[in-house]
């Protein structure tokens, strides 16, 4: 632990957003550091999904509490102060992405077409014509209790998570690495609940279907 | 659509997440469950996707790293100052 281990003082461990966000107006510094316990760890996962690496997403980090720390006198309390530090996160990493030259903008999701192509393989299924048409020809086999456990599970799911387009990354590191209610998601990226499922739902599809293939992969190379 | 045609494989698995986050109508439910009853290969499907989900929740980690807590302390301190320096 650093020196500053003490200074999250005990009364603002259970303290709400709100009381967090007065204390904070105030100058207080043990609020500021009790939102920093809270989010930082996850603004950085999400800085994570847009910029990709570790380095650039612990900067983009940064400079989202800055800009919350500038906002603070205007900031009104119409969202929950969590989305509002998430939607400075998320200008803070398009603006970075922007000065890299690569844009990503959720607003423009019209459709999604360009997310990928079909996300399970079709020949997974029975063609039409067949007495069996879209009931599975090659289907799934049940994973092995061990291999789920082990630790390199972990490091499979970061790679295959590397692999998503950037919204769908983005939207999974919220709903399922932190456990984001979905509509608080829409809410922060503006876009529509159908929307997010789809990007969710591939996103998911892609990772399990990841999942799939190292386990078949290494269940023969576990074979005796 | 008819809604008491039967559901397919193929169908089910675009319809999972829906079904995960009780995004379906009511008998898309009903035709959604009713193949589950009948088959294994989508029980195995669904369960592999809720292990996915459970997974992915695992990589969630609350360590923070001193040294970016300092660093952000210091960003807090020199924001109060300047702030402080400011007329009112």
């Amino acid at each position: 632990m650093g020196i500053t281990s003490d200074l999250s003082i005990p009364s603002y461990s259970g303290a709400s957003d709100d009381t967090l966000l007065d204390a904070l107006r105030g100058g207080d510094e043990h609020a500021f550091s009790e939102l920093v316990h809270r989010y930082h760890a996850t603004l950085v996962r999400v800085a994570m999904a847009y910029v990709g690496s570790r380095d650039r997403a612990e900067d983009v980090a940064q400079e989202a509490w800055l800009g919350m720390l500038r906002g603070i006198g205007q900031f009104a309390g119409r969202s929950s102060l969590r989305t509002w530090l998430f939607r400075i996160l998320i200008n803070c990493a398009h603006a970075d992405c922007q000065r890299r030259g690569r844009a990503i903008v959720f607003a423009d999701l019209r459709d999604d077409t360009d997310e990928g192509d079909a996300i399970i393989e079709p020949d997974r299924f029975h063609p039409a014509g067949h007495r069996w048409a879209d009931h599975w020809s090659i289907p799934p086999q049940e994973w092995p209790e061990a291999r789920m456990l082990s630790a390199e599970i972990g490091d499979r799911l970061i790679e295959a998570m590397r692999h998503l387009p950037e919204r769908q990354r983005v939207i999974l590191t919220l709903r399922d690495v932190e456990g984001w209610p979905q509509h608080e998601i829409c809410e922060m990226l503006g876009i529509s609940e159908a929307n997010a499922r789809v990007l969710l739902h591939r996103a998911r599809t892609q990772v399990r279907r990841e999942l799939e293939r190292y386990l078949a992969r290494s269940e023969e190379e576990f074979r005796p | 659509m008819i809604p008491d045609e039967e559901m397919t494989c193929r169908e089910l698995v675009e319809l999972v997440t829906a079904y995960l986050d009780d995004g379906l109508t009511a008998s898309e439910r009903t035709r959604f469950e009713a193949h589950l009853q009948e088959c294994p290969y989508c029980r195995v499907y669904l369960e592999q996707m809720r292990q996915t989900i459970l997974l992915l929740g695992e990589l969630r980690e609350d360590e923070l790293d001193p040294v970016a807590r300092d660093e952000l302390l210091r960003l807090f301190r020199d924001w109060k100052s300047r702030n402080q320096r400011l007329p009112t």
